[in-house]
C-alpha cells in the first residue's frame, strides 16, 4: 500500500517479541539505528503496525500470559498508549455452534487508503475482525467467523500450529477496496469480491500433506500470503507444503520453490516482495523433515531470493552464521523497505535482528538478546 | 466490598487494593469495568468465562461462577495463577 503522509528518510522497524516491543529508529542512510524500548515488557505483542495513510496511528496485538487479548493504540510513536475501548471479541454461540473465545490477536492490517480509519484484524482461533475508528472499537467483520462451513474448515485448536490456529495475511487490493484476502493457518487463502460480504476459497494447485484430501479446505496450510505492491495482480505464498505464485485473474497456484536446493527445500513461513518489481521476491527457508524441526536447515540460515518470478533462486547467506545457528524467522518477523537499494529486515526466534541494505546480498545483524521476535515491520512516520 | 487486584492489573488501578460494589462477583466486575475500563476483559472472555490464568478467592474458598453471591463486607482476591513464564 502507498504512503500518502510519510516521511521518506524517517525508517522505523517495529519489532514484536514474546516479552514487548521495541522501535529502532534509523538514520537517512540505514547505518545507525536508535533503540526505543523495550514497550509492555512482559507483554506477549504478535504485531506492532503504522498506519501507512496517516503515518502516526500505531496499533499493537497484546495479551500477557495470564491476561485476556488487547489493542494498544498510539499516535506519538509509543510515547503514551491507549487501550481500544473494545478489542477484538467474538459474538454470542449462533447457528448452533460452539461459542468461541478470542485466544490473542495475530494479525493487523490496515484497510483501503480511500477508507482512513478502517483496520482488519485476524485472531487466535480464526476470526476477522474490523474497525472503522482507528482501531479503538472493534467489531466481527464478515459471515465466516459464525458460518457453519468456515467454522468446519477451521478445524479444532489441535489442528492448527503451536501457539494457536489462526487467521492471517489480510490483504485488501490497493486497486479496489471491496477485494478482499485473507489465510489461514489452518484452512487455506480465501477471496471476497464484495467487501467481505462474502468469500470463497482460493486453494486450487496447492498440496496438502501426503495423505490428506486437497478438496477439504481445512486441510490446507498458507503461512504467509503477499500481494506485490507494484503489481496488484500478482500474489506470492509461502505454505506449509512449497512456494507458491499466482497471477489473477488466474486462480490456479504454480508452485515455484521447486528448484530450490533439495537438501534446503521450500518450506518456511516468511516471504517478502520487492516494493517495485514484481519478480522478486526473497524466502527463508526453514527445516520441515520429518519431526518438523523448525530450524535453519543444517543450521546454517539463508535467505534464497528470486529475481524471475520464481524460475531460479539464489542463496544469500553472506554475513549470516556459518553454522550451528538453530534459529529460524516467523511469518510476521521479515520485512521490506521501500529504498532504491532495498532494504531487508528479520527477527529470529532466538531474539537477533539481521539487516541488509543491497536487497539481501550481505547481511549484518542489528541487534542481539532480545526476547522471541514474532514480527518486524518497517514504517515510515509523518 | 474490598477487591485484590493482581500486579498485571495495577496499570488499570495504579494500586492493589480497590473498592467495588455487586451483588454477585459478575456485578462486581460490571464495576470494576465501570471504574477502570477495560479491564474486565482482561479476566473474564467475551463467553463470560474468567480466564484460565485467574483465580478468584472469596472467603477463603476459590470460586469459578460468576453468580456467586457475594456479602457486602467481604473481601474478593483475585489472583494470577502460577503460570505464564
Amino acid at each position: 500500500m502507498s504512503a500518502q503522509n510519510t516521511k521518506p528518510d524517517h525508517l522505523v522497524l517495529l519489532v514484536a517479541t514474546r516479552k514487548g516491543a521495541w522501535l529502532y529508529h534509523g538514520d537517512a542512510a540505514r547505518q545507525s539505528w536508535r533503540v526505543d524500548g523495550p514497550h509492555f515488557l512482559g507483554h506477549i505483542i504478535n504485531h506492532l503496525v503504522l498506519d501507512p495513510r496517516d503515518g502516526r496511528t500505531l496499533l499493537a496485538a497484546a495479551k500477557t500470559g495470564h491476561l485476556g487479548p488487547t489493542i494498544f493504540r498510539s499516535t506519538d510513536l509509543g510515547q503514551s498508549w491507549q487501550e481500544a475501548a473494545k478489542p477484538p471479541a467474538f459474538g454470542p454461540a449462533v447457528n448452533g455452534l460452539a461459542a468461541r473465545s478470542v485466544d490473542h490477536t495475530f494479525w493487523l492490517a490496515p484497510g483501503h487508503a480511500a477508507e482512513p480509519g478502517v483496520w482488519y484484524a485476524g485472531t487466535s482461533p480464526q476470526g476477522l475482525f474490523r474497525s472503522t475508528d482507528g482501531g479503538m472499537n472493534w467489531a466481527p467483520f464478515s459471515c465466516i467467523n459464525d458460518d457453519p462451513q468456515y467454522r468446519q474448515w477451521f478445524g479444532t485448536v489441535q489442528d492448527g500450529t503451536p501457539d494457536g490456529p489462526k487467521l492471517h495475511s489480510i490483504i485488501v487490493d490497493p486497486h479496489d477496496a471491496q477485494h478482499l484476502y485473507f489465510a489461514m493457518s489452518g484452512g487455506g487463502v480465501h477471496e471476497s469480491r464484495d467487501g467481505g460480504q462474502s468469500f470463497v476459497p482460493l486453494v486450487d494447485g496447492m498440496d496438502v500433506v501426503e495423505g490428506f484430501d486437497p478438496t477439504d479446505i481445512s486441510f490446507h496450510d498458507p503461512h504467509c500470503v503477499r500481494l506485490c505492491p507494484s503489481n496488484p495482480d500478482r500474489l506470492y505464498q509461502q505454505n506449509h507444503c512449497g512456494i507458491y505464485r499466482l497471477d489473477r485473474p488466474g486462480s490456479i497456484w504454480v508452485r515455484i520453490g521447486r528448484n530450490l536446493p533439495t537438501e534446503v527445500g521450500d518450506i518456511g513461513f516468511p516471504l517478502v516482495l520487492h516494493p517495485r518489481d514484481d519478480r522478486t521476491a526473497w524466502v527463508f527457508p526453514m527445516d520441515g523433515t520429518e519431526v518438523w524441526p523448525r530450524t535453519s536447515p543444517g543450521g546454517h540460515p539463508a535467505v534464497y531470493a528470486t529475481r524471475d518470478g520464481g524460475s531460479s533462486w539464489q542463496r544469500h547467506d553472506a554475513g549470516l552464521p556459518a553454522s550451528q545457528a538453530w534459529w529460524t524467522v516467523k511469518r510476521q518477523a521479515m520485512t521490506a523497505d521501500r529504498q532504491d537499494s532495498v532494504g531487508l529486515y528479520f527477527g529470529t526466534t532466538s531474539g537477533e535482528l539481521w539487516h541488509s541494505l543491497d536487497e539481501g546480498r550481505q547481511w549484518s545483524c542489528l541487534a542481539r538478546h532480545l526476547p522471541e521476535i514474532y514480527a518486524v515491520e518497517t514504517a515510515y512516520p509523518g | 466490598m474490598r477487591v485484590l487486584i493482581p500486579s498485571a492489573l495495577h496499570s488499570y488501578t495504579g494500586r492493589p487494593w480497590v473498592d467495588a460494589t455487586g451483588a454477585t462477583v459478575a456485578a462486581l466486575f460490571d464495576d470494576l469495568e465501570r471504574q477502570f475500563p477495560g479491564i474486565r476483559f482482561r479476566m473474564v472472555d467475551e463467553q463470560g468465562q474468567v480466564r484460565r490464568h485467574i483465580r478468584l478467592f472469596y472467603q477463603h474458598a476459590m470460586l469459578f461462577d460468576l453468580a456467586t453471591p457475594l456479602a457486602a463486607d467481604g473481601e474478593l482476591l483475585i489472583v494470577q495463577a502460577l503460570s505464564g513464564g
